[in-house]
């Protein structure tokens, strides 16, 4: 009995061994470096994308971008646990500054890079209605609370053909600190004032109530698996769910990736920062589709380790190439960067050490 | 012993010439048990004191320091969790706990003896699905399942506060995390109540019998009195494993941070571990370390519960054995 | 007295019985009528119709009972129903998350599954290797931690303490560890690990396994003293008689007399944390690739995988979902054969005298 039951444990011992340690997908080559990220989730779907194609091209390199949202890679960029954050906004003035970064060299200053520019799409979850339009105060009430039924004179005003239903309004939030929030709550503070009064911020308003949900895919999840629901989304990962257009300055716009281009023209950068750091302060009251987000990579102009330094770079300008932004375009759904600001953002990388 | 033992007391001329190796052996090995069982009353505090430490400066942060890197003011940041920790435990247990009794005098006492094992198996697969994947099944099949029973319940029975409020048109509700949680529970109670339904002394179910009882009132007269503190001890173990169960929680329930008894809108309080689990990948400094103080209050709470369990299993051993 | 005995008597002997096929045949007619009115008036909602036929079957078999047979039968009846509905109740749950991870599990448990990692797969394709392997790691590192800890400390209670204040104070605690959750069990390995090798550094695969370690020994503790009693006294006292001293008479008769039962026991207990998400989420963390290294960078696991799968999707979520169901399919069928293998090695091998 005891070498039946020790003839079993080597067995499964041996089993065990002979499967761990392998996948056919992974070259068995020692990789000569390894990147790691940390950040936006609606980057996400981008960023796998730029990691496959990186990997692919450099056998030798693993990347790896956890999608735990903006705050969590800032403030992990700024522990010094990962070599570059992906943020929803660039770093504040008061968060820059020499030697507040552990991943930096001591007297370098943090770099804030576009590299994801995309519209956030108002996503919602009404049997029977395809079509929707909401204006700017109407998106503002019903997130803040203050409509509370489909069928409300508000809604029906923009839609007057479409068929609503006395149902309540599930308004689904993030529930996690994340750069769309913190978007989309700019944009509503700028697109409607008068009933959006919080500031830009990224944790959703406690004050305001209605369901939470956790990421950009609990977000969508919620919405798409729910009645008269409605939540906000990268437009990218807004599947099995209807987009609303908002109509703003009397015309209707939906979220596409031109929308995005245009926002960024009207827009300016950030004053008083050094001439490598790309930082914008994004003018949503145009003629463009308002809500749209732009994340950037924030990196070191110098890092304290030269080796990480090097593949940052490197994997920076494959990201922020012709080739990239069109990969992420495809895989995404984002804007390509426009030519002008790809010649900046060159610049900027190729400063990096 | 040691002068008793025959190797001490023979003379020189032993076959044996070290005076006694395997006095040794038995030293170090006791050294060895007991020091294990000591190890292991260590980890216990170490838990303890490593959450103490670890939580200690959100705990003692200043309130600005709190507001600006962590997740404000602690008592009042936890507060929502704390109730909704019980509150989703408590209405779990609701649901478990009669349907458990039922189940366990099912197998104790109503099923045929062949039939029985088999049947207790099958409730105890339900002990062996992870946590995660009760998650995905409530999440991407509860949910969307109970949301018609939930539009029910809140048009037929809205006049009773627990179901009134704005329908949530998710259907993650609280309760439908507590569905998920008392699932879960259910196998624990059960085995237990189970065990102790068949301890219940065979003469005094006999006697009932023989005086014509009923089934059902030799159960009420002779099995239930008895298996009482059983079943109490049963009920705190579900609960401290109900307060603590995380995966499944954070899948399910859209969890916010209100203190409410409604259990259909879409304002739910979420559970302190499912806080802790959805917080913590993309926690950093101050705020890690609140969530870890978090942990240490949930780890107070279960504490308490299960050592009023266990107190109570304990003394019942001692009384049953002693008969 | 004679009133009550005569009550007995009377309610035994004059009142009637209601025929034994009664019960199958109600229950087959109100669930007939209870799908025939829920599909006139809801549609034929299985829920309806479910609920509807046993508070029909309940119903009726009240009044008839109570015409019959008499009250105090017509209230064995009813807790009859209601016990076995409860039963009924339960199997729910159990049969649909078992339908849904198979259904929605077997698509994308092939053989790619085994053989893929998730590094540079976007979309579909890829598969769990990395966890799979990652749990491996994982659980053995926590399986060679606390076997040989919970292995003495049952020794000591069972051999050694018995009855001692310190064996009371082990097992009234060991007890009350079983209850820690398992969120807290993550914390302290990552608060240990922290305090070890410094913030941003703590976690890897070790922690991990630090983590499941914390939860299994209470588990192996428990199911080892039980076998470790059940040994009986005369295999010891013989071996005394022969002068053999009692470490010896442990190791190597107490121990392997109980083997197959520690065996089994220690399978139970991995069964019970191969499952674990929350603390692997925290100590062991997320990675898309291989590593076979437990003392640095995160590892993935199976349960975290499948957590990750279903919470951070990528565009197209429905790839990702299959993955997070494959991985829930593969991870109740590793619970489920330890589980077997471990309930029949205790089966198969169980001393004689046992039971």
């Amino acid at each position: 009995m005891k070498t039946k039951l020790i003839t079993v444990a080597v067995l499964a011992a041996a089993s065990a061994l002979t499967f761990s340690g392998c996948a056919t997908n992974e070259s068995t080559t020692a990789a000569t470096g390894t990147l790691s990220g940390k950040g936006a989730s609606s980057m996400k779907a981008a960023q796998e994308k730029w990691v496959a194609d990186y990997q692919a091209k450099n056998a030798g390199v693993t990347v790896n971008y956890s999608p735990d949202g903006s705050s969590a890679g800032r403030e992990a960029f700024a522990a010094g646990a990962v070599d570059f954050a992906g943020s929803d906004r660039p770093l504040k003035d008061e968060e820059m500054g020499a030697g507040k970064f552990k991943t930096c060299a001591a007297d370098s200053n943090a770099l804030n890079i576009p590299v994801y520019v995309s519209p956030i799409a108002v996503i919602y979850k009404l049997d029977g209605v395809d079509n929707l339009t909401l204006d700017a105060n109407t998106v503002a009430s019903i997130f803040t609370g203050k409509i509370t039924k489909w069928n409300d004179a508000a809604i029906a005003a923009t839609n007057p053909t479409a068929k609503l239903p006395a149902l309540n309004i599930t308004a689904v939030h993030r529930s996690d600190g994340s750069g769309t929030t913190n978007n989309f709550t700019d944009t509503l503070n700028q697109i409607a004032p008068t009933i959006w009064a919080d500031k830009a911020s990224d944790d959703w308003p406690a004050a305001l109530g209605g369901e939470a949900a956790k990421g950009t895919s609990g977000v969508v999840q919620a919405v798409s698996s729910g009645t008269g629901t409605i939540g906000y989304a990268d437009v990218s990962a807004a599947k099995n769910v209807s987009i609303a257009k908002l109509s703003v300055n009397g015309q209707t716009l939906s979220p596409d990736a031109s929308a995005a281009a245009q926002i960024l023209e009207q827009s300016s950068q950030i004053a008083g920062r050094a001439t490598n750091d790309l930082a914008y302060k994004l003018n949503r009251t145009g003629n463009a589709y308002p809500a749209v987000l732009v994340s950037y990579a924030i990196v070191c102009q110098t890092y304290a380790n030269p080796t990480q330094g090097g593949l940052v770079k490197s994997y920076l300008t494959y990201v922020t190439s012709t080739e990239g932004q069109q990969a992420a375009a495809t895989a995404a759904g984002s804007a390509p960067l426009s030519s002008a600001i790809q010649t900046k953002v060159a610049a900027a990388i190729s400063t990096i050490k | 012993m040691k002068i008793t033992s025959p190797t001490a007391t023979k003379p020189s001329a032993a076959p044996n010439p070290t005076p006694d190796p395997k006095r040794h052996g038995d030293r170090v090995f006791a050294g060895l048990a007991a020091g294990s069982g000591i190890f292991i009353l260590l980890i216990l505090a170490l838990v303890a004191s490593f959450l103490v430490v670890e939580g200690a400066p959100a705990l003692f942060a200043n309130p600005t320091d709190l507001a600006t890197k962590g997740y404000g003011e602690f008592a009042s940041w936890v507060a929502p969790y704390a109730f909704g920790t019980v509150w989703a435990a408590l209405l779990a247990l609701a649901m478990a706990v009669p349907v458990a009794i039922g189940i366990a005098l099912f197998i104790s006492h109503y099923a045929s003896r062949k039939l029985a094992q088999p049947l207790g198996y099958l409730i105890d697969l339900l002990a062996a699905v992870p946590s995660v994947v009760f998650g995905l099944w409530g999440s991407i099949v509860l949910a969307p399942a109970v949301r018609p029973f939930y539009d029910w319940l809140n048009t037929h029975l809205g006049f009773i506060p627990l179901f009134s409020g704005n329908l949530s048109g998710t259907g993650r509700t609280i309760l439908t995390a507590a569905i998920v949680l008392a699932t879960m529970v259910l196998p624990i109670i059960t085995s237990l109540c189970r065990e102790v339904f068949l301890q219940a002394p065979k003469l005094h179910e006999e006697a009932a019998l023989a005086l014509g009882a009923t089934r059902w009132e030799m159960i009420k007269m002779a099995v239930l009195p008895f298996a009482r503190p059983g079943i109490v001890a049963a009920v705190m173990l579900g609960l401290g494993r109900a307060l603590g169960e995380t995966m499944a929680v954070s899948m399910v329930l859209s969890g916010g941070a209100n203190i409410t008894f409604q259990v259909l809108t879409s304002e739910n309080p979420n559970t302190i571990a499912a806080a802790i689990a959805q917080g913590f990948p993309e926690a950093y400094g101050l705020k890690t370390n609140q969530l870890i103080a978090a942990g240490l209050v949930l780890f107070l709470i279960t504490l308490v519960v299960n050592m009023i369990a266990r107190a109570i299993v304990a003394r019942r051993a001692e009384y049953s054995g002693a008969n | 007295m004679t009133t009550l005995s005569q009550n007995l008597a009377g309610d035994q002997l004059t009142s009637g019985r209601l025929p034994k096929a009664t019960a199958p045949a109600l229950a087959a007619s109100s669930i007939l009528l209870s799908f025939a009115l829920s599909e006139l008036l809801t549609g034929g909602n299985t829920a309806v119709t479910a609920v509807g036929s046993f508070g029909l079957y309940l119903l009726i078999m009240e009044i008839a009972a109570r015409v019959v047979e008499g009250p105090r039968q017509a209230a064995d009846r009813r807790a009859t129903t209601l016990v076995a509905g409860a039963f009924l109740l339960a199997l729910i749950p159990l049969i649909s998350v078992t339908w849904e991870t198979v259904a929605k599990g077997l698509p994308r448990f092939d053989l790619n599954f085994f053989s893929m990692s998730m590094r540079s797969v976007v979309g579909s394709g890829g598969g769990a290797a990395h966890a799979i392997a990652g749990t491996l790691w994982v659980t053995g590192i926590a399986t060679a931690i606390s076997v040989p800890i919970g292995l003495l400390c049952a020794i000591f209670l069972a051999e050694y303490g018995a009855g001692s204040k310190l064996a009371k104070a082990i097992t009234f605690f060991v007890d009350v560890m079983t209850g820690i959750p398992s969120i807290v069990a993550g914390l302290f390995a990552y608060s240990l690990m922290t305090l070890l090798f410094g913030p941003g550094r703590a976690v890897f695969g070790l922690s991990g396994s630090i983590a499941l370690a914390v939860l299994m020994i209470p588990v192996v503790v428990r199911s080892c003293e039980e076998l470790l009693r059940l040994v009986p006294n005369e295999l010891r006292e013989a071996s005394y008689a022969l002068g053999v001293p009692k470490w010896l008479t442990v190791t190597r008769v107490v121990i392997p007399t109980a083997i197959s039962g520690i065996v089994s026991g220690v399978i139970l207990a991995i069964a019970r944390v191969i499952g674990e998400t929350a603390p692997l989420m925290i100590a062991a963390g997320f990675t898309a690739s291989m590593n076979n290294n437990p003392l640095a960078n995160p590892m993935m696991t199976l349960p975290v995988f499948v957590y990750d799968s279903y919470a951070n999707p990528g565009v197209d979520t429905q790839p990702y979902w299959d993955r997070a169901w494959a991985g829930a399919l593969t991870l109740i069928a590793i619970v489920m054969l330890l589980n077997l293998i471990g309930r029949l090695i205790a089966r198969r091998f169980a001393p004689k005298s046992g039971r």
